[in-house]
């Protein structure tokens, strides 16, 4: 592998659910690339598969209900998608990590956190209970976490939202890991908190050397953090480009009022947040043309009976809109 | 928490001295003269009137109830007709086989159906499932003393693998005692261990459901870990809570099965004393046993903060 | 706790046929149509076996014989017990009492139940004292309390449906109030009272209904554990007397027979297991349909 070979390539992944009522395509036909240490955002709104992908990244979707029918997930140049499951073990919490939205019920209530945090160190690097609860109050102490001895033996009821995060990320890094994948780390926390634990994640995120999924429904903590964004409607990816370059210059009308809908203080308070109209589309039936036509101010009847593909509008930004040179 | 244990016994005070009110009640409002059912239906008028007199049923009733519970609270659950020993003596010689019993039956039952809830769970919906689940409500609805003969004809007269019936005290040895306990353990366990599957089943598919079960296969935590360390120890308190209850399952059992293996325990006891009328026995080991289901009941909910850290006293 | 108060949800939909419903809810109908044939049984005893009284000296101890099954006056169908007594009579007789056990203790201690329950989550005052003495009363192991009264009394079939009733009526008032105590906090109660309902109207209209569907799922199980206690009553002594043909008079009577005459105690017993599980299985099906929150917890 050379040093500028992707650390993580997904390739046509395709998630679907199969419930009573029918199948539904939660992540349908997403392609994306992350280099070793690089900080990629997924923006979109709840319910258009970018929780999902990161979860079908890791392998964790509820077996029963939910299946990857197709694509390539190659993490170090190994397809994740055919591997067992004491392999991707191997993987989970070890080269690959992960965090999730909800502080307060993701932590274990019975167990200590440092129990919690020495368990992944003892799982992969076969540390013993002493070494692990070490490295454990180490993890805590670079998350910032106050008396960090004494408190790695409290419960997570013990803590505040905020430190439960930071209790989450101690986890997530404490073997390392090569990619992080963040699901809205921020989301359930007080503002005041938000931009701390993001600033956390980040700086340590360089420390280690982590690559670093970011996905959020928030274009605001994108512009801050990521370096390429993947815009995802629908379980696909409507556009894709340089964070400058997107909020630059957004080719889909999606991007485009996803970005309207930001709330911009200091221009204009009088100004009403613009929201998109309509609502998600029904995933559980196929849809022949571009997702977001209901939606588009822009949709013509092209749009409506073929999918656009992604393609490069130039310079690296891609975006899959038949109109996208329309302003 | 030593105070709250303590506050928490004062507060089964009044339902101790209402079960005590009952128990006393059944024999002195039940038709008929207490006296002359205890005395027996050979008796004669002076025997009746030496009954009345022994047992203070010439005075009030509250006075009558005082002067028993006052008995009651030394230790003194009165005399048995029939052996003319105090009842509590009765009680606490035949004390070891009923208590072995429990012990045996409680770990066979809960072991079992805390593995089998949790590997229902685990594969919800599968044939194991559906098995564990077909089994529980046969587990409800298999009489004691069926099962129990069943067991007996199967494993002691057919295949002779085990003894028929008996007790032998563990001073005489381990597998004497314990080979005699096997076969009653099984038939009074039964319909505990059913329902102990049951809720473990139920509380564990819910708590697999939640976030942190997620977070621990995150860090790539393997299944059995993740099943009896993460799941289980929050699936603990609902558990513990229908083991307490049960016990009433497993009390009442208890005198059935004592009679299908010949056990010389309390059960026995109060199974004899049905037809020689013994009434303070049948009393006395109402008494005691409602105790220990208020006691266990008790140490159950004490027991919460050992499973889960949010619980404080 | 939405459903705490489930409206009931009529049992058989009016579309969708019979198949439709069996499929979707093969516990009813496997455990309902046991239990009519078990009811079927008890009402035809006399016409479908013979007398289960006779005694036969030289019959006694035959093995279950299938040969000329249907034949008139054939007494060993099921085999014969150390009387000479036709097992196969005996037993079908003995379905009587167990249903006829079984279906009173359940109705009974609903009922009281059921008025127990109400006053006791609806007024206040009265709540505590009765919480209080059903704490009691739940405290008392049930097959002591019905000993007792047996041995007290002298039995007799009333006896034994008392004795067993008492025991269960705390099961049923915990359930009552419970529902009583979610409906009580929903808005329209407080809008009966404003407007002046008088509360017997409040109950009978407003809170009486949530407690249907649960209610019934507690009789049917009430009404297996009763046939339950009812045999291990009578296998103890402690119930109907000996001579009514009861299954748990009639594997007491055989007990000491079981090395050479297992037939005489599995006979009963098998049907006994068999009405209890038929309504378990009823109560099973009808918990998931009638009372979603049951369901859950159990």
């Amino acid at each position: 592998m050379d040093a500028t070979a992707p650390i993580l390539e997904v390739q046509d992944l395709r998630t679907h659910f199969f419930t009573q009522d029918g199948v539904t395509r939660a992540v349908d036909g997403v392609s994306f690339a992350l280099e070793p240490g690089e900080t990629l955002g997924i923006v979109g709104e709840s319910g258009c598969g970018k929780s999902v992908t990161a979860l079908s990244i890791l392998r964790l979707l509820p077996p029963k209900l939910s299946r990857i029918v197709g694509g390539k997930v190659i993490f170090e140049g190994t397809d994740l998608v055919p591997l067992d499951e004491p392999a991707m073990r191997e993987i989970r919490g070890n080269r690959i990590a992960m965090i999730f939205q909800e502080p307060m019920t993701s932590l274990n209530p019975v167990l200590t956190i440092g129990e919690q945090i020495a368990e992944a160190v003892r799982i992969h690097q076969g540390a013993s209970q002493k070494d692990a609860l070490a490295r454990a109050v180490e993890m805590l102490k670079l998350v910032r976490i106050p008396d960090a001895e004494r408190r790695v033996g409290d419960y997570p009821h013990q803590f505040s939202g905020g430190m439960r995060q930071r209790v989450m990320i101690a986890m997530a890094l404490s073997c390392n890991p090569k990619l992080l994948l963040a699901d809205e780390p921020t989301t359930a926390l007080d503002v005041t908190v938000q931009k701390q634990i993001l600033r956390l994640m980040l700086e340590l995120k360089e420390r280690i050397g982590s690559a670093v999924i970011l996905i959020t429904h928030d274009l605001g903590v994108i512009a801050e953090t990521a370096k390429r964004v993947v815009v995802m409607y629908a379980g696909r990816v409507v556009e894709q480009a340089e964070v400058t370059a997107l909020f630059d210059a957004p080719l889909h009308p999606y991007t485009r009022g996803l970005m309207a809908s930001i709330p911009r203080l200091k221009h204009n308070r009088a100004r009403r947040l613009a929201e998109i109209p309509g609502i998600v589309p029904d995933l559980r039936t196929p849809i022949p043309g571009c997702a977001f036509a209901p939606r588009c101010p822009l949709a013509t009847d092209r749009c409506r009976e073929a999918a656009p593909p992604l393609e490069d509008q130039g310079s690296g930004h891609f975006a899959a809109c038949w109109e996208a040179g329309r302003a | 928490m030593i105070a709250y244990i303590i506050r928490r016994l004062i507060a089964t005070i009044p339902v101790m001295l209402l079960v005590a009110v009952i128990v006393f009640l059944l024999v002195h409002l039940a038709p008929g003269d207490p006296a002359s059912v205890i005395a027996g239906d050979n008796a004669t008028s002076d025997q009746i009137a030496a009954i009345r007199a022994t047992l203070g049923l010439d005075r009030p009733l509250w006075e009558q109830f005082a002067i028993w519970i006052w008995r009651v609270l030394q230790g003194d659950l009165g005399q048995s007709l029939f052996w003319n020993r105090g009842v509590a003596e009765l009680i606490l010689q035949r004390a070891e086989p009923t208590i072995s019993l429990a012990i045996t039956t409680l770990i066979f039952a809960v072991t079992i159906a805390i593995g089998l809830g949790v590997l229902a769970a685990w594969k919800a919906g599968s044939g194991i499932d559906r098995s564990v689940m077909g089994l529980a409500v046969a587990g409800f609805s298999l009489p004691v003393f069926v099962v129990g003969y069943l067991l007996v004809y199967l494993f002691a007269i057919e295949l002779r693998w085990l003894p028929v019936q008996g007790y032998r005290p563990i001073a005489e040895g381990f597998w004497p005692w314990l080979e005699r306990l096997i076969l009653p353990s099984i038939a009074l366990g039964l319909a505990y261990l059913a329902l102990i599957a049951r809720i473990t089943r139920t509380t564990m598919l819910e708590i697999l459901a939640e976030d942190y079960i997620r977070t621990a296969q995150a860090k790539g935590v393997a299944t059995r870990p993740m099943l009896f360390k993460h799941a289980l120890k929050n699936a603990a308190v609902p558990i513990v809570t229908v083991v307490g209850i049960g016990v009433a399952l497993l009390i009442s059992g208890v005198v059935i099965t004592e009679t299908v293996f010949n056990i010389p325990g309390v059960g026995r006891l109060v199974v004899d004393a049905i037809t020689r009328r013994d009434y303070p026995i049948i009393q006395g080991v109402m008494l005691v046993f409602s105790a220990i289901y208020v006691l266990v009941n008790l140490a159950v909910d004490l027991s919460y903060t050992l499973f889960d850290p949010r619980v404080r006293y | 706790m939405a459903t705490a108060a489930t409206v009931v949800t009529p049992l058989i939909s009016t579309r969708g046929g019979f198949v439709r419903f069996a499929r979707r809810n093969p516990t009813i109908v496997i455990g309902g149509a046991m239990l009519l044939v078990m009811v079927f049984v008890a009402v035809f005893a006399p016409w479908i076996s013979g007398d289960p009284f006779t005694v036969s000296p030289v019959d006694r101890l035959k093995p279950p014989s299938f040969a000329d099954f249907f034949a008139a006056g054939k007494i060993d169908r099921f085999g014969t017990d150390n009387l000479g007594r036709d097992i196969y009579a005996r037993t079908v007789h003995g379905t009587r009492i167990s249903l006829v056990v079984g279906i009173t203790v359940s109705i009974l201690a609903t009922l009281i139940g059921l008025a127990i329950g109400l006053a006791a989550g609806y007024f206040r005052v009265v709540d505590a004292i009765v919480m209080r003495v059903m704490d009691a009363l739940m405290a008392i192991p049930s097959i002591l309390l019905a000993i007792a009264l047996v041995a007290l009394t002298g039995g007799g079939i009333a006896i034994v449906i008392v004795a067993i009733t008492v025991p269960d009526i705390p099961r049923v008032v915990r359930l009552v109030r419970s529902v009583v105590l979610t409906v009580r906090e929903r808005p329209y109660i407080d809008a009966a009272i404003s407007v002046g309902s008088p509360s017997q109207k409040i109950i009978l209209r407003h809170i009486l209904p949530s407690t249907v569907g649960p209610l019934i799922v507690q009789a049917t199980y009430l009404c297996a554990s009763a046939i339950l206690v009812e045999a291990g009553l009578s296998f103890l002594g402690a119930g109907v007397p000996p001579e009514i043909p009861t299954w748990g008079n009639m594997i007491a009577q055989s007990r000491l027979f079981l090395a050479r005459a297992p037939w005489t105690i599995f006979a009963p017993g098998a049907c006994l297991a068999l009405v209890v599980l038929s309504i378990n299985l009823l109560g099973d099906g009808l918990r998931d349909r009638l009372d979603p929150r049951l369901a859950r917890r159990m």
